[in-house]
């Protein structure tokens, strides 16, 4: 890959290791250790995912939008589940979206985001040689690789792949009579589920080592960049609830295989009553929102993170409300453990226990709002930059802000029960969740890639693909806050066969068109990536002039980051248009001593301070080479 | 303000705790997060009535003994590793592992018992919790007994001493957190059943 060039451009970096052995192609893009090439594994899979996932999006919307569609020309690739007249299997459809939704939220916004940046960016944004544990970190990924193979075989098979939602509900899911997508695709999802949860723990079990611990000198945690904030908080969420995930699934996984009712009572089918008894549906979405709702966040932290950075760097002004930020993600984090049972106001649950988690809830609008108030402010009379990140960035705001105002809605139970599982719910997350994220992730990509690849992408393309993301996005979604106002359920096969429904007949071609385009604009960005990657212009060290350390290492950082010595720190990651600098960005590897001119009041006190530290710290060194010597 | 911290903090050595003593305990924590929702799970099914009434093995109370037996010898070992007497860290952690393996018959020997009561794997979920509950935790623990095996041949090769805990002190961790997931299990179970 682009990579390739490494060894030409970073010669002088590899001499500065003791250790450093010539890999051979298979250590280093295969079985490797280093973070950056895992960060950059999980970022092509990802991608892969992601037009899987989006493909069969469009599979989807075709259906919905042109139902009389002759969908033959798909036979090539769907054979059987497209009949002689050219329709869709309607089986199938409910398999399309349950493996959209599965793809997209685990693997391509879980994996894809936060298997990307956190393995990418915490060892180089808080000085850190490598993860706490290489090893395990490389057997991150390979679960992870392992858990898509399972999960892209069962896209394969002849009973499709698992069909009931992707919070496969049982009994809907535990019975292999139910749908056909409840026999081995099931069975298949959960194998491959399992291996995702180990590969997040593994993951997530290193990022928070690797915070706590490797951090470099001067590196406090009133320092951290709020990227790393961010990929901390989310390895804590995950590590909290994807054991959850694994206890429902294990539980659901001894239903189906050994003929437990853990989830099943009193069922019949055809007149005959099933042996199970004494089980609880309702158990399983306790146990599966108490993953799942926190799993939101596992998803849009990360992309929160991201901006915060993207957002201070281009508007060349320190992030407003620093602390505040930081506050408000705890909050978020601590909130979101609590607040499950809102995907559960119709499940039958005591109406005051409802009122309870619908009071936890709507709580959680007011960090979010702060985070909100945070980004404006930070933005207000910048010197904006508009790169392609930094628009990306500002798209995000702008969808966590719409898609959230729903949320206000959606979290009243009492409304709940009126827009529940409508498409008014598809609507809402699929802007505050879905596409925020996917811009937090594309922000990413865009800001970092001259670091991955040491190349630039071309910024004109992005642009358009910007534009025409952000714009297709709202034509898809913000349509469908009618239709699931009028009433209409998600996961439904067609609209045309209820009289209240078909009148919204030329609403959905217009979302279906909008999301064949939409998803069309993101080949443009497939083509900026791989085509920068190689014949990109060659990337300045720092092309952002930013502060954070990822940028004091070389063009094509080696495996260990920075030839010789780890910097230290001396202050926070963002110090933009400090009154009195030269220049508009003072890195934080700059000692408080070396600007005398920028230092407020309290931090010209701390330069004593810092020169003693320095001192000491200097005839350590001469004391250390004088025996090496 | 934030300086002010920094400084203190930025002063002495940020490396704060053996890496992977840390993710041990980060690992701790999901195994926790397992076990604290099945017993949720037990306490919202149990609540919705319909649940079987039955006697608990009396051997649970053997195994219970058993695995603290076992933490005290294990921890006769670690004294032991720390003063450099190899023989004897030899000794507690063979009577660990065997005390391991005593309990792990000793489990199975409670599905046999539930077994004779009638209470199996499949049917009312009251057994079939039981169930789950001694298995899953049987199986963090045979993972326990491999490491201590781990460290036992390591004691042999000369490698545990008090030099070199971290090993050890990972190991014993990791058992005392088991043996007290037994207790908290059994405890559960004698107040929820």
């Amino acid at each position: 890959m682009a990579t390739a060039s490494v060894a030409s451009h970073s010669g002088a970096a590899h001499d500065h290791h003791d250790h450093e052995h010539h890999d051979n192609f298979i250590t280093k893009y295969i079985f490797s250790t280093d973070h950056k090439m895992i960060g950059k594994q999980f970022l092509i899979t990802g991608m892969f995912w992601a037009i899987i996932g989006g493909l069969l999006s469009l599979i989807f919307r075709l259906q919905l939008g042109f139902p009389e569609m002759d969908m033959s020309f798909m036979k090539p690739i769907l054979g059987g589940w497209i009949d002689e007249t050219g329709t869709l299997d309607p089986e199938f459809y409910l398999a399309l979206v349950t493996m959209h939704g599965t793809i997209m939220v685990f693997f391509v916004l879980t994996a894809g985001l936060s298997g990307t940046f956190s393995n990418y960016l915490i060892p180089l944004q808080i000085g850190a040689r490598d993860m706490a544990s290489g090893f395990m970190n490389m057997l991150s990924y390979w679960f992870f690789f392992v858990s898509g193979v399972i999960m892209f075989i069962s896209l394969f098979i002849e009973t499709g792949p698992a069909a009931g939602g992707w919070v496969v509900y049982p009994p809907l899911s535990a019975l292999e009579q139910a749908i056909p997508g409840s026999g081995l695709g099931m069975t298949l999802w959960l194998i491959s589920m399992t291996f995702f949860i180990a590969s997040s723990l593994l993951g997530g079990i290193n990022y928070i080592t690797t915070v706590i611990n490797l951090r470099t000198k001067g590196m406090s945690f009133s320092r951290l960049p709020l990227t790393i904030w961010a990929f901390f908080l989310t390895a804590v969420i995950g590590l909290l609830s994807f054991p959850v995930l694994f206890s429902a699934a294990l539980l659901l996984v001894f239903d189906r295989s050994f003929g437990t009712s853990f989830y099943l009572a009193d069922i019949y089918i055809g007149g005959e009553a099933l042996p199970n008894t004494g089980g609880s549906p309702v158990l399983y979405q306790h146990l599966f929102w108490f993953l799942g709702h926190p799993e939101v966040y596992i998803v849009l932290l990360p992309a929160l993170g991201i901006t915060s950075e993207i957002i201070a760097t281009n508007s060349r002004k320190p992030i407003f409300g620093y602390k505040a930020m930081i506050i408000s993600m705890l909050g978020i984090t601590i909130l979101s453990f609590v607040v499950w049972a809102h995907h559960m106001f119709v499940s039958g649950m005591n109406p005051f226990l409802g009122s309870i988690f619908m009071f936890l809830t709507l709580i959680i609008a007011i960090p979010s709002a702060v985070k909100v108030f945070n980004y404006l402010t930070t933005l207000w009379r910048g010197n904006l930059i508009f790169t392609p990140g930094m628009l990306f960035s500002i798209g995000l705001v702008s969808f966590f802000i719409s898609g959230g105002l729903t949320g206000i809605f959606l979290g009243n139970s009492a409304i709940d029960i009126q827009l529940h599982d409508t498409y008014f719910v598809v609507a809402h997350f699929h802007l505050v969740m879905g596409s925020a994220s996917f811009f937090g992730l594309m922000a990413g990509v865009y800001h970092w890639f001259p670091k991955m690849f040491g190349r630039m992408m071309d910024a004109k393309l992005g642009y358009i693909h910007f534009w025409a993301t952000f714009i297709g996005v709202y034509l898809v979604f913000f349509p469908m806050h009618y239709i699931g106002i009028a009433g209409f359920p998600r996961r439904y096969y067609t609209w045309t066969g209820f009289e209240f429904s078909n009148m919204y007949t030329d609403l959905n071609m217009f979302v279906s068109i909008a999301a064949i385009l939409t998803f069309g604009a993101q080949l443009i960005f497939l083509f900026n990536f791989f085509y920068s990657m190689y014949r990109g212009r060659v990337a300045p060290l720092n092309p952002w002039r930013s502060n954070t350390l990822e940028w004091t290492t070389p063009l094509h950082p080696g495996h260990g980051n920075w030839p010789g010595e780890i910097p230290s720190v001396y202050r926070w990651p963002y110090d933009y248009s400090k009154p009195g600098a030269p220049e508009d960005f003072i890195p934080q590897t700059v000692p408080l001593s070396a600007t005398p001119e920028s230092n407020l009041p309290h931090e010209q006190e701390l330069v004593k301070l810092e020169k003693e530290i320095i001192a000491e710290e200097e005839a350590v060194l001469v004391a250390n080479e004088s025996t090496n010597s | 303000m934030e300086e002010k911290f920094a400084y203190i903090e930025g002063a002495e050595q940020p490396i704060s705790m053996h890496p992977k003593k840390f993710a041990l305990w980060l690992f701790i924590v999901t195994v926790v997060m397992i076990f604290a929702s099945l017993t949720s799970a037990y306490i919202v099914r149990q609540a919705e009535g319909n649940w079987l009434e039955f006697q608990l093995p009396d051997i649970f109370y053997y195994t219970s003994g058993i695995i603290i037996l076992s933490s005290i010898t294990l921890h006769f070992a670690y004294v032991s590793a720390k003063k450099d007497e190899l023989s004897k860290v030899r000794l507690g952690m063979i009577l660990t592992s065997v005390l391991g393996l005593a309990f792990l018959v000793g489990q199975w020997y409670s599905w046999v018992a539930l077994v004779d009561r009638d209470v199996f794997f499949v049917g009312n979920p009251a057994g079939s919790f039981l169930y789950v509950f001694t298995g899953l935790h049987a199986l963090h623990l045979i993972s326990g007994v491999i490491f201590l095996i781990i460290v036992l041949i390591s004691s042999f090769r000369y490698k545990v001493h008090s030099k070199n805990m971290d090993t050890m002190e990972m190991c014993v961790t990791y058992w005392h957190f088991l043996g007290g997931l037994w207790l908290y299990l059994f405890m559960f179970l004698l107040l929820n059943h």
